[in-house]
């Protein structure tokens, strides 16, 4: 068994280099592909994204015991040994599985939330900006509502008063709160670009709003919301760690990251490792998105170049 | 005379501006015909209307602030496009009537291959598939003179000179052969030698295509090479309009004078002031502050008491052609004693 574990665990990390080293390879022949790379961190950033994305979709394969089972109820928080990689936690779980299995859930609902927000906020930033007056006003006005709301606290009255949660609500219920600063960014990059010449000429070749929007304007300002889209999905994996840590997230038996500190915390002078493995994950992907995220806004910004 | 495929009347187009300096009245009664076919040049200077008028024929003022007044008309083909749904308008935009832009750096989309910019209107107007609105705009770059049509198709705009994105404009505009073409100072922004070509090209395709061209600059170079008529604009109004001939023969109004003077000419030298170019004294005077009376009058030689009091009609000129053919918008005209310029 631990060979195996062994096993699959440095294939992950070979493939999460190939996939870098390959892509690296590729993107070297355009010049935002070199300004990506020329980050000192957005190697290294791929490369744990790439790593963790592998173990996730590899799941079943790579993690040594099913997330749910209590290898032996009556000797849990062994400490990590060749057999139990990460150690087990107090309900005498191998950690190693449930953060293999906790990546699909963690890293699943932050890009999954961020796409929600993404969408909303391109959708509603794309409309004020363009139609201005009184849509603007009104839509910004919503904006600033949403803003002025302590995010956390509007999740945790949600999820409080809906007791059994489902992923696809939790998920929902983030990406809901957290597409307002996006909106705005959108806004303002519509804003200018609805006064280029080439939307003028679109519109002066018979094109409607909406085909202005979605292919003149809104492909123009592809940059900034790839780049929050980036840095969000870090944001939106600490939400849902915090709620889950708090218990009112992904619910217990399934494995999340926040929900795995959650199960370890009380134990953690005596099993130090239950919490802090799936806390590592979270700090590392996080850091490795923002790293990512940083060096994507250097590669899709131009005006870079000279520096 | 037949009818006109371009009926403009009284167009008045204001913008209100912001700051409560009053209303800049950006183009204020212009009237003008194109026939089918014609090349009708539109010339001023900088701030005299040109531009917001041909926006306004395809209805493209931004609004607020802009607004085009109650009363105008501007009949495309018998039908006011001031009245249309934006469904019908949209219909003839890049349809019926096209249009150029000045700066063909900016005009052209940044994240979009050329062969898609052309393509897109007429999969727009004529529900092309993309396949074939790819072999067309394939064809259209042939038309406009583009080598290595088949490989500039995928090629992006920053890969492409000045003069050849301005052609790749002119393909945009043509692919759904317009009736109809405005070209807003298509040249400006290009070399001399490029100019030449565009405009050679401009000339050829409204031969082949039979379309009317509304040619809109400031340089009267531009407009004695390939206009047959003119329209002389200042202040937001026509102040003259002839034949391209005529006008240059015989300007009438003392703005179309100051114009055709500043012109450096090799074959003779500016000798009235002392070796230097001739300039028109003064400003354009601001949209929102027309000064009364005749507009130009506080840069004019000749003006006197009546000038400064009374705005004047478009009065006829005579000449050759029927009546209305040269028409100027000068009190000379009843007074042409006054003709000499005050010390």
């Amino acid at each position: 068994m631990s060979v195996w574990t062994w096993l699959t665990l440095g294939g992950a990390a070979v493939l999460a280099l190939a996939v870098v080293a390959e892509l690296r390879r590729r993107l070297q022949t355009s010049a935002p592909g070199r300004r990506f790379f020329r980050h000192p961190t957005a190697a290294l950033g791929l490369f744990v994204l790439a790593f963790f994305v592998t173990i996730a979709l590899a799941a079943p394969v790579v993690a040594p015991y099913p997330p749910y089972y209590q290898i032996d109820i009556g000797h849990p928080n062994r400490p990590p040994s060749a057999q139990f990689l990460l150690g087990t936690d107090p309900f005498s779980r191998d950690v190693w599985s449930r953060l293999v299995y906790g990546a699909r859930v963690s890293l699943g609902i932050g890009t999954l939330a961020m796409l929600v927000a993404a969408t909303v906020g391109t959708a509603v930033g794309a409309v004020s900006g363009y139609f201005r007056r009184w849509v603007d006003a009104t839509l910004m006005r919503l904006v600033d509502v949403g803003l002025a709301m302590p995010r956390i606290f509007v999740l945790l009255m949600a999820v409080a008063l809906w007791e059994h949660i489902a992923l696809w609500a939790l998920v929902l219920l983030i990406g809901l709160t957290g597409w307002f600063g996006t909106s705005r960014l959108v806004r303002a990059e519509v804003l200018s670009l609805r006064e280029r010449e080439f939307v003028a000429a679109a519109r002066a070749l018979g094109a409607g709003a909406g085909r202005v929007i979605f292919r003149h304007v809104l492909p123009n300002a592809a940059a900034p919301i790839i780049v929050s889209g980036a840095l969000g999905i870090g944001n939106m994996m600490l939400l849902e760690a915090g709620l889950s840590f708090l218990g009112l997230g992904v619910p217990s038996p399934a494995p999340s990251w926040g929900n795995m500190i959650a199960d370890g915390w009380h134990k953690m002078a005596v099993a130090w490792w239950s919490s802090t493995f799936p806390g590592l994950a979270i700090s590392l992907v996080v850091m490795a998105l923002n790293a990512v995220g940083d060096a994507l806004r250097d590669a899709l910004d131009p005006r870079r170049e000279a520096a | 005379m037949t009818e006109p495929l371009l009926r403009v009347r009284d167009l008045k187009t204001y913008f209100v501006t912001e700051q409560g300096s009053g209303t800049a009245r950006a183009v204020d009664g212009v009237s003008f015909e194109v026939q089918p076919g014609e090349t009708l040049g539109i010339v001023g200077e900088s701030g005299c209307g040109k531009t917001v008028t041909s926006l306004s024929i395809l209805r493209l003022i931004p609004e607020p602030p802009g607004h085009i007044r109650p009363g105008s008309v501007i009949e495309f083909e018998g039908r006011n496009l001031l009245t249309l749904e934006p469904r019908e308008l949209r219909a003839i935009r890049g349809n019926q009537i096209a249009m150029i832009f000045q700066e063909p750096m900016t005009s052209l989309n940044p994240v979009f291959t050329v062969g898609d910019q052309i393509a897109e209107a007429a999969i727009v107007h004529q529900g092309l598939s993309r396949r074939v609105a790819r072999t067309r705009a394939i064809d259209m770059l042939r038309l406009v003179g583009i080598a290595d049509p088949e490989e500039r198709v995928d090629h992006y705009p920053h890969q492409m000179s000045g003069g050849m994105r301005q052609r790749v404009m002119i393909g945009m505009a043509l692919v759904c052969h317009p009736k109809l073409l405005i070209a807003d100072e298509p040249t400006t922004a290009l070399d001399v030698t490029i100019q030449a070509q565009i405009l050679e090209l401009l000339d050829r395709l409204q031969a082949e295509l039979g379309m009317a061209v509304m040619l809109i600059t400031h340089d009267l170079g531009v407009v004695a090479g390939s206009a047959d008529r003119v329209a002389v604009m200042y202040a937001g109004q026509v102040v003259e309009q002839a034949p391209t001939a005529a006008l240059f023969a015989r300007p009438l109004h003392p703005y179309t004078e100051g114009l055709l003077a500043s012109v450096p000419r090799l074959d003779a030298p500016p000798a009235r002031e002392h070796g230097r170019l001739h300039s028109i004294p003064g400003q354009v005077p601001a949209a929102t502050a027309w000064p009364d009376g005749c507009r130009f009058h506080p840069r004019c030689p000749y003006a006197w008491e009546r000038c400064r009091a009374e705005m004047p009609p478009l009065l006829d000129a005579g000449g050759e052609g029927e009546p209305g053919t040269h028409t100027v918008r000068c009190w000379l005209l009843t007074e042409p004693r006054r003709r000499t310029p005050h010390p």
